[in-house]
């Protein structure tokens, strides 16, 4: 490992742009040409004036440790295109950006950085839990407060549901996505986002191909649990309480004891319901075995702050959420720049991947998939869509996703595989399989597949 | 336990429970029936997902043929993703500003890598098939490097069918040796797979392929017949001669002009004899006048003899029928009855000969495209003339496209030569099309030719996108070495008197995209060696 720590891949570096057309500005701006005075101080941070249209040129920094992003040009894209121009000269390592001593502009954005991470780090050290309220009764009350505003949502939300099955689901088609999109309404007056999320989610299944009676039954039916499980949370044990008031909305913090290991970044995407960006960091730890998922919003059209590129390692403190089958964490600090990490984590068979979804439904009912690393699997190309991952014996296959089916990655497996067996990292559900990243024995790539 | 399947509570809710109450044991007594219905789908749904098993495999796909190439460096796959990752924006119109321009430097890539015989990775396939796909151009060399795998993959999406199509299916031929495997894909296979073996066979034994085309020739359909022909254009030798001949007589008039073509340019077949006899008759020397004098008589008619040698008897508009039926005549001969027929002389003096009657431009042309058929150096030369002769009083053509054609005759470095002095004498403004027949990367004396000029044209103070399409092929073609040297030109200079305002600026950003496209290039390639 040189002083600068691991330098990313331009593959890498292109998975951290918002969007295509930044993508593509970013890759234009990755050659020597624009740029000047570019540097990095061996730590991951990198510099750059990059020559836009006007007379001044553009003051690009980059913090890969976070990675944290400063520009002066006004984008509103985030990272900008000169942040991702500026990654890719450095990724390149063509010799523009070279070890030098911090400019002055550079100095005081970077150093305002650090000392802020480090006044985070003093204060979670010898702070102790930080204080939640001053005042500890009018928090209780207002939590109590909100707890039966929720308590009236789901009741209003069982009379739907059991309005809706005495009609009959054949005129849920006919009464359209409005009807949903008004309980949705109430849901998030009662402050039940997760409630309401689910409802939007119901609306959109009428009409939405062949089987969808099949699964709005389903759909309603686990909402039906939901708002069951909630009305009854007092006789739940305690971590299915917890993870019940995490599906209906309420948030509670990161509080399990932190695990610091060698986290690999496994899977890295994005998916948007056009008014918020979510994205999902799949982690693994090489020495507890531990899967942690990492969640990060956006509002619609900037990418979530936190990325990981695929196919490195951090090693890093990441808190658990409670409740039971809950895989979602919080990263804490990082105690080194990314490494790379090409090995995928131990796998199984597809067997094994649909046993580990079934025994994760115990703690938690609601959960549609779960993360599996398949070993030794070939990609079956199938007429009609009708795509499987099986065994590389042919005996057993699992059907890819329809999710799956619509990402450019599915012909990056298949060509990985090449009909040979890949290890397969991807979410295993009650829809099927989705390939999120894929290594072959032939290469030491970690080939990301969103 | 319930007895209700799945199936019944669907049913049920499907209609409402007002109409299809659940059955009893679903249904406890008191209970409200759409609560009730709930409850047993919620247990069914999650019993059922949590008992998912795996269904049966589907065949598995046949293995992809391995490729034994040696796998790309490390910093050369990193620079593929970004060529690839670039493409779909080169669509954006407006000004390039200074960074390279990425798509154009695929091709130049991808012959690199082809030349060192690397192989792809496997994950950039779908990208380069994809590329492939939208640019024609790049699809030999991509599905070159895609090799089997890429055609494997290629297999399973319709949008890549064009890869199927494609000739390159070299890998699935059989050897030439085996000839019953030879016959049995010259009957049964594709055309563009019979197109390939014809090849392979040819380059291996060109008489055995011959035999091959003979033995179905006449079962053929016009248009086959037509490419299969016009793909001995490769390694045509006096062993294609019988065979030609035969074509001829083609019943398809196509067929029978490429044959007529390929002949006469084979100086030694009957063809070009007769085409001599007949070419001679219609030209001679005079020398009544005390200085020699090429005088021409122009066919009187286009008998079936030449008609059957390939000579359309209907000119196109605006021509004379007996101009056209001379021009043809002189084009099919072979040059090298002129030097005997002109009373011994050579090329250069045969063309410094006057021409009586204003022949002489039907003349010249004919022996360019002669030149050009005959692939004849020499008479080429000749009538290119010096470079720099002004191209309207030049001996040969004037026409630019012609002249392009006359100088790919020429070995490598005279046609750069040959380039360089045209565009010492001329400017750049004509060149363009001169440009892209001399190798790449430019001779020395060709980019330092270029480079002058656009200084030239710089201090001129006209505006660089005048000069855009040879600053595109010096950005793609002059040696990557020369980018230190271009590097004086990057400044911005002081705007001289009466020139375009800003251009100074512009072309300044014009040489930064010059040499950032060179560094590039000069980096591309170091990645590339082994």
């Amino acid at each position: 490992m040189n002083q600068q720590g691991v330098r990313w891949t331009a593959e890498q570096v292109l998975a951290l742009a918002p969007d295509d057309a930044s993508r593509r500005a970013g890759s234009r701006l990755g050659a020597a040409g624009p740029w000047s005075g570019g540097g990095s101080d061996g730590t991951g941070a990198l510099w750059g004036l990059c020559k836009g249209s006007g007379s001044r040129p553009y003051q690009t920094i980059v913090d890969t440790t976070g990675p944290a992003y400063k520009c002066s040009c006004p984008s509103r894209k985030f990272p900008c295109k000169h942040a991702l121009g500026l990654l890719l000269l450095w990724a390149a390592d063509e010799g523009a950006v070279r070890r030098s001593d911090v400019p002055e502009w550079a100095g005081q954005w970077l150093e305002g950085r650090r000392a802020r991470a480090a006044g985070k780090e003093g204060g979670d050290a010898g702070g102790g839990p930080p204080t939640t309220s001053a005042d500890p009764e009018g928090a209780r009350r207002r939590a109590e407060q909100r707890a039966a505003r929720i308590t009236a949502g789901a009741e209003e939300l069982e009379q739907r549901l059991a309005d809706l099955l005495r009609g009959g689901l054949a005129s849920a088609d006919r009464s359209g996505y409005g009807l949903w999109e008004e309980t949705a309404a109430r849901m998030v007056d009662a402050q039940a986002p997760g409630l309401a999320g689910r409802v939007r989610d119901l609306g959109a299944i009428p009409g939405s191909g062949p089987g969808w009676p099949v699964r709005l039954l389903e759909e309603c039916a686990l909402t039906h649990l939901l708002d069951r499980a909630w009305l009854g949370i007092e006789r739940l044990p305690g971590p299915l309480a917890v993870t019940v008031r995490t599906r209906v909305g309420l948030t509670v913090p990161a509080d399990g004891p932190a695990v610091r290991d060698r986290w690999s970044v496994l899977a890295q995407y994005d998916t948007s319901d056009g008014k918020l960006t979510t994205r999902r960091v799949w982690l693994y730890g090489r020495d507890s075995g531990r899967t942690a998922l990492l969640l990060s919003f956006g509002a619609a059209g900037r990418a979530p702050q936190l990325a990981l590129p695929v196919g490195v390692a951090i090693d890093a403190d990441v808190t658990p959420y409670p409740g039971a089958g809950q895989l979602r964490a919080e990263l804490g600090t990082q105690f080194s720049p990314p490494v790379p990490h090409e090995a995928p984590p131990p796998g199984g068979s597809v067997t094994d991947a649909a046993a580990a979804y079934g025994l994760a439904l115990r703690d938690d009912p609601w959960l549609d998939s779960w993360p599996v690393t398949l070993s030794g699997v070939i990609p079956v190309p199938g007429q009609d869509g009708g795509w499987q991952v099986a065994d590389a014996d042919g005996g057993h296959a699992l059907p890819l996703s329809p999710a799956a089916l619509a990402r450019p990655g599915l012909w990056r497996l298949t060509a990985l595989s090449g009909g040979g067996p890949v290890t397969v990292f991807g979410e295993c559900g009650h829809r099927g399989f989705t390939p999120l990243t894929a290594w072959s024995a032939e290469t030491p790539e970690t080939v990301a597949l969103t | 336990m319930t007895t209700t399947t799945w199936e019944d509570l669907v049913t049920s809710a499907l209609l409402g429970t007002d109409r299809r109450t659940p059955a009893a044991d679903v249904l406890a007594p008191g209970e409200d029936a759409p609560v009730a219905l709930l409850d047993a789908a919620a247990l069914h749904t999650v019993r059922r997902r949590a008992g998912l098993v795996p269904a049966p495999a589907a065949p598995l796909p046949e293995p992809a043929p391995h490729d034994d190439r040696p796998p790309l460096p490390e910093a050369a796959r990193r620079r593929l993703g970004r060529l690839l990752a670039d493409r779909s924006g080169a669509a954006s119109g407006g000004r390039r500003g200074t960074a390279p321009d990425l798509t154009e430097l695929l091709p130049q890539w991808l012959a690199a890598a082809n030349g060192h015989g690397y192989r792809a990775p496997a994950s950039v396939l779908p990208a380069l098939l994809d590329a492939a796909r939208a640019r024609t151009d790049l699809r030999p060399a991509a599905l070159a490097f895609a090799g089997p795998r890429g055609l494997w993959l290629a297999r399973f999406n319709p949008d890549w069918k064009f890869a199927l199509r494609g000739a390159s299916c070299r890998t699935a031929l059989p050897s030439p040796d085996d000839e019953e495997a030879v016959r049995r894909l010259w009957e049964e296979g594709l055309f563009a797979e019979r197109v390939a073996l014809l090849g392979a066979v040819r380059s291996h034994d060109p008489g055995a392929a011959l035999a091959l085309l003979a033995s179905t020739w006449s079962t053929e359909r016009a248009e086959d017949r037509l490419m299969f022909l016009d793909s001995l254009r490769d390694g045509l030798s006096d062993v294609d001669e019988p065979f030609l001949e035969q074509a001829l007589a083609d019943r398809s008039r196509n067929v029978r002009s490429t044959a007529a073509e390929l002949l006469s340019a084979l100086p030694h077949s009957a063809l070009a004899g007769r085409m001599a006899e007949r070419a001679s008759t219609c030209v001679g020397l005079d020398r009544t006048g005390g200085n020699a004098v090429i005088v021409v008589e122009a066919p009187h008619e286009c008998d079936a003899g030449m008609q059957r040698d390939g000579v359309l008897p209907n000119p196109p508009t605006g021509r004379g029928q007996r101009s056209w039926w001379l021009g043809q005549l002189v084009e099919s001969a072979p040059l090298t009855v002129w030097s005997s027929r002109l009373g011994g002389r050579t090329p250069e003096e045969i063309l410094a000969l006057p021409v009586a009657d204003d022949w002489q431009g039907e003349l010249h042309a004919a022996w360019c495209r002669a030149a050009v058929r005959q692939r004849d150096a020499a008479w080429a030369r000749v009538l290119l003339g010096p470079p720099a002769t002004p191209p309207a009083t030049g001996p040969g053509t004037s026409s630019l496209a012609e002249r392009s054609q006359l100088l790919s005759i020429l070995p490598g470095g005279e046609r750069a030569a040959w380039v360089a002095g045209f565009i010492a004498a001329h400017g750049l403004s004509e060149a363009f099309q001169l440009l892209g027949v001399c190798a790449v990367p430019w001779a020395e004396p060709l980019g330092r030719a270029v480079i002058d000029a656009l200084d030239i044209a710089r201090d001129a103070g006209s505006y660089p996108w005048s000069f855009s399409g040879v600053m595109g092929l010096a950005e793609r073609c002059l040696d990557p070495e020369e980018a230190d040297r271009l590097e004086v030109l990057t400044a911005v200079p002081d705007e001289p008197e009466g020139a375009s305002p800003g251009a100074g600026g512009y072309w300044s950003e014009a040489f930064q995209r010059l040499v950032a496209t060179l560094r590039l290039r000069a980096a591309m390639r170091a990645e590339l060696s082994p």
